[in-house]
């Protein structure tokens, strides 16, 4: 259900199809339907943020795209372009130090050690943390370690940057500097990105469109842009309202469940 | 980290005009993730100087020797047994001291030492390629994984009868039994360390496409690294207690180990030179313990798994 007429970036190259995507566990009386008929498309410098209640296969529906799991039914097109997932978690190895995760993605594609040690610097001064290259991952905070977890994406050269509620275990303050810093580097590096998360501010906040879930199983309910000029404030009139509304339907989906 | 001063340059910035003016200062969202950052890696406590921390983890250790001192010496006092079978701690340290200072002494804990090394040795070696093994093929894990665990509660010295009757009394019947003790642990501990990577390390090592030997090279192995290093403590352990086990019981022509001169000792009821070998084989097996300690609080620390 894309809303073709809404959509302010509409112009872009589609570069994820979904088409009919039903995704299914198990079989037989035990089968769990995680995702039924799912359709969507993204479109290059889009940033998406899928939304949805527990149950809703967010994170199902990114490992798809990221080919991490396969589909029960219908079509998926990324063209065979390369994607990028980020967790919860940072997911650092702590036997490499920060720059040595940034460079890990690099080491395995081959790249010289020079080259990928200049990229690493690049990527970590991008995400402003420059001088911590030879720092060990347990010695940076939260919200850095994630910021970490961004280079290390980035230095994948991934075409499509799916996000899985990334900033979901930091405290509001860090996340809130997060989401400036998302934005800027999305424009800045012209990236593709699919966010998934469960905060409905959080989602208006960065979204060019907000995509909601319904729950049990995953299905499109609405697909909203968001034309607020940028940078917005998680704390504006603006995304307050617009959220309020989302969060209205949100609600309406997880009465539903109640019988 | 490098001090900003904000106001200096947005003065500086009016000065020149140069810059049109923003909503924000340019610098406003960068310095509001800088100063973030500061603020969570703040207040990093001071651990005090190198001698009191040496201090709080001596004294423990000190008392606890001064108690088996005095309980020791309790119970010479109250001549449970006599003295020459009993000697007290006086006389044993006397005796001990004498002892180190021979070069006798320190020929039978090198021929020891040697043994030591090269058993351990074997058996890091064979037991990694087991444990590599065992991992990675399913039917060979199914097959002898519980195996190992057995072989590992298994007391070395029910081993020697069979190793002296296939090595007859030679070095290769107690490298025998020394590597049958290690080998296990540390094929376990490998085993367990692969078995045991966290599973959204797995998934970031899905999502930056490692397969095969690149993902055992910079995935599996370096993560099983705290697991495979206490599986080496653990088979040190083991492969110390079957040499001794094995220095007492197979005496090797011409070798005259520390296990040899313990046997002499008890041959000619010189009790006192007795437990100054238990002594020295016991500072031996504290001395290797604290090595791996090291090894193991370093990697910890170094990954930051120390809680703090």
């Amino acid at each position: 259900m894309t809303t073709v007429e809404a959509d302010p970036v509409q112009t872009g190259q589609a570069v994820v199809s979904l088409d009919s995507v039903s995704k299914q566990y198990g079989s037989g009386s035990n089968a769990l339907l995680a995702l039924d008929k799912v359709s969507l498309t993204v479109r290059k410098g889009e940033f998406v943020c899928l939304l949805g209640a527990s149950g809703c296969g967010k994170s199902t529906l990114l490992s798809l795209i990221a080919g991490l799991d396969r589909i029960s039914a219908g079509t998926l097109d990324i063209g065979g372009r390369h994607v990028s997932l980020m967790f919860q978690e940072a997911a650092l190895f702590p036997w490499l130090s920060v720059s040595g995760n940034v460079e890990l993605p690099m080491r395995l594609r081959g790249v010289a050690r020079a080259e990928r040690k200049q990229r690493a610097g690049e990527l970590l001064e991008i995400v402003r943390l420059k001088d911590f290259g030879g720092k060990r991952p347990h010695e940076l905070s939260g919200g850095m370690r994630q910021r970490v977890a961004l280079a290390r994406a980035l230095a994948q050269n991934a075409d499509i940057l799916l996000m899985d509620e990334p900033f979901g275990a930091l405290d509001a303050m860090t996340r809130d500097i997060l989401h400036d810093e998302l934005e800027r580097i999305w424009r800045e590096q012209e990236l593709t990105v699919v966010f998934v998360t469960h905060n409905v501010r959080e989602a208006v906040r960065l979204g060019d469109r907000v995509i909601l879930l319904s729950s049990r199983p995953g299905r499109v309910i609405e697909d909203f842009p968001i034309t607020h000029e940028r940078p917005r404030r998680i704390d504006s009139p603006e995304v307050a309202g617009q959220a309020a509304e989302i969060t209205d339907r949100l609600r309406a989906e997880v009465a539903r469940h109640a019988n | 980290m490098p001090i900003k001063y904000p106001s200096a340059r947005a003065g500086l910035e009016g000065v020149t005009g140069s810059l049109p003016a923003p909503v924000e200062k340019p610098d406003a969202a960068k310095d509001r993730i800088t100063g973030l950052d500061a603020l969570e890696l703040g207040g990093k406590s001071e651990k005090g100087s190198l001698g009191r921390r040496v201090w709080r983890s001596a004294w423990p250790k000190l008392l606890a020797i001064a108690i088996v001192m005095l309980a020791w010496q309790i119970v010479v006092w109250a001549e449970w047994k006599p003295v020459y079978v009993l000697p007290g701690p006086a006389t044993v340290f006397e005796d001990l001291g004498t002892l180190i200072k021979t070069g006798d002494f320190w020929d039978g804990v090198r021929v020891t030492m040697l043994r030591a090394v090269t058993g351990f040795g074997l058996a890091v070696l064979i037991g990694t390629i087991v444990g590599a093994a065992v991992s990675r093929f399913t039917p060979l894990r199914a097959a002898i994984g519980s195996l190992i665990t057995g072989l590992q509660t298994m007391p070395s010295i029910m081993w020697f009868p069979l190793a002296i009757l296939l090595f007859q009394l030679s070095e290769s019947a107690i490298l025998f039994v020394v590597v049958i003790g290690a080998a296990p642990s540390v094929a376990n501990g490998l085993i367990s360390g692969i078995d045991y990577v966290p599973r959204t390390w797995l998934r970031v090592g899905q999502v930056l496409g490692m397969t095969g030997f690149a993902k055992y090279r910079h995935l599996i192995l370096p993560a099983s690294l705290p697991s495979f290093i206490s599986g080496l403590k653990q088979g040190w352990a083991f492969s110390w207690r079957s040499l001794m086990a094995g220095e007492l019981l197979v005496i090797v022509p011409g070798a005259l180990s520390i296990g040899v001169r313990m046997q002499q000792a008890r041959d000619l009821s010189e009790s006192s030179l007795v437990i100054s070998f238990i002594i020295v084989v016991l500072v031996i097996g504290i001395l290797i313990d604290v090595l791996f300690n090291a090894a193991d609080n370093a990697l910890r620390k170094r990954w930051g798994l120390t809680g703090s």
